[in-house]
């Protein structure tokens, strides 16, 4: 993308965080006047009951001395950017990544379990796709299942799958890995059926006058032709691979990655530590699937297919 | 400027920026089309024929220059629904059926319900699709496509009628069926007809003037009135007037393509 | 023994579905809707036989007779959580996410600069775990189905969002210059051709954020929630090792999931009978 298509982009961002900031002020409103109360200012109206008749907007102009104490809270219902921001530098920079206290310690044992379980996925996806387009009945009998599969809420099994490992001992990685691989495994099964498929009638005729064999026909055309899909199912089974470790950290109440985070922010009341871990968790995301996305670039334009990237 | 003449360009230039510098798509075109004619341009691509139809359509602004169309600029004409224009493709809307798809310019323009069916039935008739209306386009063949896109262009009565190639992605027996009640049309409706094309064929049959335009930069470089009678049989494209026209378009055409 | 039986089901199984598939009708609605019936049937078959004759614990696998068992035993349960779940935090979600993103997608399609922000914006955004935001709207919203129908909401929305925009671009210059060529304004040219011509797209969006309003209930439900709902059930219920449970709530998600999107697929069908993709 050239800069001037980036200057849209940056304008839109820039609106959600105007926004973000300007919602700081009626969302903390009630909180900050009841601070400022005890540390000795004087509110309008005085009782907290009454305040709460109030909406945040219109408690932050009876009293616009709180204003600039919203942005300031340690426990705000909404925290300000600048507060996100310092929480996630402080936790990724000044503290060495071993540390249970840093970001980079817990964004890693997620991280780890999702590309575990993305390779994992995606090649037993490619691998069945494979089958499923050269066996007419593993195609008839499990395609329609592999479609449906899209349509069902497959997350719902994550604490399950959790626990019956866990019964059977094996613990840690190893559960999330495959919750990720089972979420991203479906849409590369779709996606790849759909990309060996691609190649048109003529095409494969063309082959045919070659008398290509089966092994040619798939090496020669069918994968070059399935690439574009296979991306895209790979970015969106990168994040849902990531969604899947994060969910599969929820249940058992997991002490490491950024689920566990989430949720430590949220039981002991320290809504900075959930919101960096969200942080966390969506620019990692962003990072994979923009690793993906190059990577495709590279590939389609080395296949002659850069078009279409 | 001619009493008669519906359409009239002066000097008309029109020059896009390109990456590679300007590109003068239209140079100092001038030209005068009377009512009820039916003039035909013709030439290679990027000679301009298509440029200057959108110019008389109010689709694309000349540089410079002046044209008019009923007397009033090309945008006024549009506004005051002087020409039914018929593009390259159908492009009939796949959700609305073919009585659908020509009421649409019906709806826009604000005809009432029973004028909107009124008319749909009198030009579908004229462009021999009786019997369609309920049908989708994808349900249709590509030249009673296109005769819809035709029926839709008239449907809001016109004098003009615009027409960009409608017969090129067409095969050539289907295009001779077309040319043959497009001129049955043009005599029943007297319209005046501007239209595009890139046969020579095509060009000398249906026409009463023939402009052949080059590129580089586009301009017109020949105006041919065609002696060909208004009554015209497939068969007079084997008559030694209309080889002998054909003759004279294709040195035109050569002419132009000197430097290449 | 127990693994000859059950290799002697997957073959009759498989060998069932050959003959079918490979026969000469293999290609009619009945058949194709036939085989993978046979399939699951098998697959669930060579379960309950595994799970039976191995004496697999119940904490680890029920087998599939005894979640069938559980699901009939607890219709009501399993009734008052759909309601509190599916149609009161995912569906309301889902409106309110869907009528926030055409708003938005009509709204940014006025300007040429925001679409061109929006869409990288929203695409970006619907990659990311949004679900992360769940405790966020549990502490903001209850622990009611109010929060879990605003993190659905948010879900939805981006998806939803993406597809519209890019759908009401998506008119050639033919179909434009078309309405130009009538004098037709932004209006009559939105609800007759770019409307129209983006209802494929928007289908689209509507479809991948079916999935997407029960997972984001679901889910949500793990960070607080009363207690009646989907999530809730199937957390505690995996608490308490009362797997069937957790399987049957898994049955009534799978159906509801597909049940959502089928009636979504139902209604593109009738919108955009139009549409190649729809004509085969």
């Amino acid at each position: 993308m050239n800069i001037r298509g980036i200057i849209p982009a940056l304008v839109v961002v820039g609106v959600i965080f105007a926004i973000w900031t300007a919602a700081v002020i009626p969302m903390n409103a009630h909180l900050t006047a009841d601070q400022a109360q005890r540390d000795g200012l004087v509110m309008t109206p005085e009782a907290p009951r009454d305040r709460q008749d109030f909406t945040g907007l219109t408690l932050a102009i009876k009293n616009p001395a709180i204003i600039p104490l919203t942005y300031t809270l340690t426990r705000p219902r909404l925290p300000s950017p600048h507060q996100v921001a310092i929480e996630m530098y402080e936790t990724i920079f000044t503290k060495a990544p071993t540390s249970r206290r840093s970001l980079v310690y817990h964004g890693w044992v997620t991280l780890s379990a999702t590309l575990l379980g993305f390779v994992i996925g995606t090649t037993l996806g490619v691998l069945l796709a494979v089958g499923i387009v050269y066996n007419r009945t593993m195609d008839k009998s499990v395609m329609p299942w592999a479609i449906t599969s899209q349509t069902i809420p497959i997350l719902a099994l994550a604490p399950m799958i959790i626990v019956m490992l866990g019964a059977i001992g094996i613990q840690g990685l190893l559960p999330k890995s495959i919750i990720s691989a089972y979420l991203s495994f479906f849409p590369v099964v779709v996606g790849m059926v759909k990309g060996l498929r691609s190649p048109d009638g003529m095409q494969l005729d063309l082959l045919r006058t070659y008398s290509a064999n089966a092994n040619q026909g798939f090496w020669k055309l069918r994968l070059p032709a399935s690439m574009p899909y296979l991306f895209a199912s790979l970015k969106i089974g990168i994040s849902a691979a990531l969604v899947g470790a994060i969910v599969g950290e929820l249940p058992t109440g997991a002490r490491a990655g950024f689920g566990a985070r989430m949720l430590v922010g949220d039981q002991y009341g320290q809504p900075m530590v959930t919101w960096a871990a969200l942080f966390g968790a969506a620019i990692t995301a962003a990072l994979l699937v923009a690793i993906l996305s190059w990577i495709e670039r590279r590939t389609l334009t080395r296949m002659g297919m850069g078009a279409t990237a | 400027m001619d009493s008669t003449s519906v359409i009239s360009a002066k000097n008309l230039n029109l020059t896009f920026e390109t990456n590679d510098g300007p590109v003068h798509a239209l140079k100092d075109v001038s030209l005068d089309i009377k009512k009820g004619e039916f003039v035909s341009f013709i030439g290679p691509s990027g000679c301009g024929k298509t440029t200057f139809l959108r110019c008389i359509a109010g689709l694309e602004t000349p540089t410079s220059g002046d044209i008019s169309v009923n007397g009033m600029t090309p945008d006024e004409a549009r506004k005051a629904r002087a020409y039914g224009y018929v593009f390259q493709a159908a492009g009939l809307y796949p959700w609305r059926t073919i009585g659908g798809n020509i009421s649409l310019p019906l709806e826009i323009m604000g005809f009432s319900k029973a004028e909107q069916r009124e008319r749909v039935n009198r030009v579908m008739d004229l462009v021999d699709l009786g019997g369609f209306e309920k049908r989708f386009p994808w349900q249709l063949s590509g030249g009673m496509q296109q005769r819809a896109s035709i029926a839709r262009a008239l449907a809001f009565d016109a004098d003009i009628l615009l027409m960009d190639e409608p017969f090129g992605a067409l095969d050539e027996i289907v295009r001779d069926h077309l040319n043959e009640q497009l001129l049955k049309l043009w005599a029943r409706t007297e319209k005046t007809i501007a239209f595009v094309t890139h046969s020579i064929p095509e060009a000398v049959y249906l026409s009463t003037k023939i402009v052949v335009m080059s590129p580089r930069p586009g301009r017109i470089t020949d105006v041919i009135d065609s002696p060909l009678p208004k009554d015209r049989p497939l068969d007079i494209r084997d008559s030694a007037e209309f080889i002998e026209i054909s003759h004279r378009v294709r040195d035109g055409l050569r002419a132009g393509h000197v430097d290449d | 023994m127990a693994f000859i039986i059950a290799l002697t089901i997957w073959a009759v199984g498989w060998w069932i579905n050959g003959r079918l598939a490979n026969g000469p009708r293999s290609d009619s609605r009945a058949i194709s809707l036939l085989i993978p019936i046979i399939f699951g049937v098998t697959i669930i078959a060579m379960w309950e036989v595994l799970v039976t004759m191995l004496g697999v614990s119940p904490i680890i696998l029920p087998p599939p007779s005894s979640i069938a068992v559980r699901f009939a035993g607890e219709i009501p349960i399993l009734w008052a959580d759909f309601e509190q779940t599916i149609l009161k935090g995912a569906m309301t979600g889902y409106v309110v996410g869907m009528i926030a993103a055409f708003t938005v997608a009509l709204l940014a399609d006025r300007s040429e600069f925001l679409t061109k922000g929006i869409l990288p914006v929203g695409a970006f955004m619907a990659a990311l775990p949004i679900v992360g935001t769940a405790p966020i709207f549990v502490k903001w919203l209850g622990s009611d189905w109010h929060s879990k129908a605003a993190v659905v909401g948010v879900m939805v929305f981006f998806p939803i969002l993406v597809n519209t925009v890019a759908g009401l671009k998506d008119t050639s210059v033919m179909q434009r210059d078309l309405m130009r060529t009538y004098g037709a304004g932004y209006w009559p040219t939105l609800f007759k051709l770019r409307l129209p011509a983006a209802l494929p797209f928007m289908f689209n969006g509507l479809k991948i954020a079916t999935t997407l309003a029960l997972i984001g209930a679901i889910v949500a439900e793990f960070f607080g929630s009363p207690t009646v709902g989907m999530g809730f059930r199937i957390s505690t219920s995996v608490g308490q090792l009362a797997l069937d449970m957790v399987w049957a709530e898994i049955v009534v998600a799978a159906l509801a999931g597909s049940a959502f999107y089928g009636a979504m697929a139902l209604i593109e069908k009738r919108a955009t009978f139009w549409h190649p993709s729809q004509r085969s």
